[in-house]
């Protein structure tokens, strides 16, 4: 990779293989992942897993990728320290990554162009996505339209209502967007249509999913894609701090933006790691999106991880003002750094989300997503935590255009 | 009990192809899941697949997700499907439980073969248990004495069906098509292709199902298959009827139908 300005080498992209924290054969972190799906899915899921395989030594795909990422998607992303923001957190020194600031809005697009690449070398002409916010809804229908692929993307009935923009924005990327009104109507039953779209279309369609979850290899694939966010933020912390921070946060939905954000630093010991969930209206009100922290080991969407699930294994239905992070599940990878004890996961409710979400809007200037916000009232709690001499890294996975229809009414605005 | 082996004996013997019937359990009510599978069995069905109510199941289509969504809305619990088995199975035809994974996993592998043992069930079958991940359900499978019954598909490989029969006791379910469970105005053309790879890697009976919905086609695939295996058209019915009663008397006389299909080749 002599490609001048180019921000990813064949080892960023896949740092496989050189750590221990790859998924084996079969697509296990530990206990963790696996396929759980139909039979009919397996040939297509060993034909994703082979294309891959070939294209992340391939220099001509990383050479591609890099150059949508950079030309396209706007990065690198820069990095912003946000002073006034942070003497809430007791002096600590909150720096954010400002996937915010990409094509589209959110780290989503980071993922999306990679697959969409692979979508070409698999030779399938059509798209599908599942998305809950709308943003990798938004960032799948883009990257079709940039590359003439048919698109149809399943959103919850209830999502496409709290962030009907987004709706908007994919009909005028010329998307087909299917409404899901089964169950909870929400991210996790628009993945189980899309899913069932797959398996009767997958002769001509690729599952462009979105997070770094269901079977293998998505959750591998889905993280080396978002792996760019860290592997920037690595560099450019360094050279504005200095040094390395002591923690890295982000919000954990499926789980993309943080493993995104975390997976370069994993084997920098001395940084902690933290992921934030959506605590809804709190865990005992039993409205919440706690899946680490509060769910038990199961399988849901074709993985085994942490799920939110009765004594007999049926899923409970998430809540969170953020549809981003409003999902029973999370990526196996996650489950296997709480294991492990690497990364260390916590609660944010909804209060405490939009507090932080505001705070940032009126001490910055920078309107954050919901989603990103939870992980913002983390940084300002474990700042207070950690002392006024800590660097605490954030990933601002996303933009708040999208939310501001909840925030006229959480506000009364 | 009768097992899965007398079953495709018996139907071997009098040539023609055994059929198998799916209904939830729980729906439309729980003891109207046992009188309609027992309706089934009187209109000829030799085999009843149970199936387990799941709040997320990705593999089928509206029907069935219509069928379980009220089931569960009924309060259906692990216990009421195995109570449904042991009703069923008293009427004298082979019964299995078809159950996504994670209701097993979270009940317990081992505690879920033995209540369904002694429910009188005689196996599983397991659409999203892939071999690579089956390896605990089998033991606890073969300790109960139960079978074990996996899906092959027309996009599977030679290695695949391999991998998947190896798994298999009792039968090897094909799916017909690639898609979800819903009955079909026509049987897909892959599925005789399917039954013939499958045919080379095992001497286990081979069963069609998704898809179809009347005797004609039950006809068509006994013709090619050792079982016909019918779901959602069953449910439709259930769920158009005004009330149960209707409801059973309406199954059956598709379950007639299609008994007399699978004896026409
Ligand atoms: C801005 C933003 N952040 C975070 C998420 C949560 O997803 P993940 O956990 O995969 O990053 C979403 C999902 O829609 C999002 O739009």
């Amino acid at each position: 990779m002599a490609n001048e300005g180019s921000i990813l080498t064949a080892a960023d992209l896949a740092g496989n293989g050189v750590r221990g924290d790859d998924p084996d054969v079969h697509g296990k972190f530990g206990i963790f992942g696996g396929r759980y799906v139909p039979e009919a899915l397996i040939p297509a899921l060993d034909e994703v897993a082979a294309v891959y395989e070939k294209a992340k030594h391939d220099a001509e795909f990383i050479r591609e990728f890099d150059h949508l990422l950079r030309t396209y998607a706007g990065r690198p992303t820069t990095l912003t320290d946000v002073p006034r923001f942070s003497e809430q957190a007791g002096g600590a020194r909150i720096v954010l990554k400002r996937e915010d600031l990409t094509h589209t809005g959110a780290h989503k697009i980071n993922n999306v162009l990679g697959q969409a690449l692979l979508t070409k070398r698999l030779g399938k002409k059509r798209v599908i996505a599942e998305t809950g916010a709308g943003q990798h809804g938004v960032a799948t229908a883009t990257a079709a339209a940039l590359l003439g692929l048919e698109c149809v993307i399943y959103m919850g009935a209830v999502d496409c209502e709290r962030q009907a923009l987004n709706v908007a924005r994919m009909k005028l990327l010329g998307a087909t967007v299917v409404p899901v009104t089964n169950g909870s109507q929400t991210l996790k039953d628009a993945i189980n249509e899309a899913f069932r779209d797959w398996v009767t279309n997958v002769d001509s369609t690729h599952y462009l999913f979105g997070t770094v979850a269901g079977p293998h290899p998505f959750p591998e694939i889905v993280r080396d894609f978002a792996r760019v966010i860290g592997v920037e933020a690595r560099r450019q912390i360094l050279e504005l701090t200095g040094r390395l921070p002591d923690a890295v946060c982000a919000a954990v939905g499926g789980g993309s933006n943080a493993i995104g954000v975390f997976h370069a630093f994993i084997d920098d010991q001395d940084v902690r790691l933290h992921g934030y969930e959506a605590a809804g209206h709190g865990l005992e009100s039993g409205e919440h999106a706690l899946t680490l922290t509060a769910g038990s080991v199961g399988v849901l969407h074709g993985s085994r991880t942490y799920v939110l699930q009765d004594d007999e294994g049926q899923t409970i239905e998430s809540h969170s003002i953020s549809a981003g992070l409003d999902y029973p599940g999370v990526g196996p990878e996650h489950a296997w750094l709480k294991d492990s004890g690497r990364a260390t996961y916590r609660g944010v409710t909804d209060d405490e989300a939009m507090a932080a979400f505001s705070l940032l809007a009126r001490t910055e200037g920078i309107i954050p997503a919901i989603e990103s916000s939870h992980a913002l009232a983390g940084a300002l709690e474990l700042g207070r935590e950690l002392g006024p001499e800590a660097i605490i890294l954030v990933n601002l996975s996303g933009r708040g255009d999208k939310d501001m229809g909840t925030a006229m009414k959480y506000f009364n605005l | 009990m009768t097992t899965l082996q007398t079953v495709f004996a018996k139907a071997k013997a009098d040539n023609r192809a055994a059929l198998v019937g799916y209904l939830p359990a729980g729906f439309p009510s729980k003891d109207g899941a046992i009188a309609a599978a027992a309706a089934l069995v009187e209109a000829g069905c030799d085999v009843i697949e149970i199936g387990l109510p799941y709040s997320d199941p990705l593999m089928d289509g509206p029907t069935i997700q219509d069928a379980v969504h009220r089931s569960l809305s009924n309060g259906t619990r692990i216990a009421d499907v195995m109570r449904t088995v042991e009703g069923v199975a008293a009427t004298g035809a082979a019964t299995l439980v078809m159950t996504y994974w994670n209701p097993v996993d979270r009940y317990g592998a081992e505690r879920f073969a033995r209540d369904l043992a002694n429910a009188g069930g005689v196996g599983t079958i397991t659409p999203d248990l892939t071999p690579e991940e089956s390896e605990p359900w089998r033991a606890a499978s073969a300790s109960a004495g139960i079978d074990t019954v996996f899906l092959v598909a027309p996009s599977s490989t030679e290695a695949r069906i391999k991998a998947v029969v190896d798994c298999c006791t009792g039968f090897v379910y094909a799916a017909s098509l690639m898609g979800v469970t819903g009955a079909r105005e026509t049987v897909n053309v892959a599925a005789e292709g399917l039954v013939k790879r499958t045919r080379e890697h095992t001497g286990l009976p081979v069963c069609v199902g998704l898809g179809v919905g009347t005797g004609a086609q039950a006809a068509e695939v006994a013709t090619y298959a050792d079982g016909v295996i019918v779901g959602s058209a069953f449910i439709r019915r259930l769920l158009d009827a005004p009330d149960e009663a209707a409801g059973r008397e309406s199954v059956a006389a598709l379950a007639r139908d299609m008994a007399q299909g699978v004896r026409r080749s």
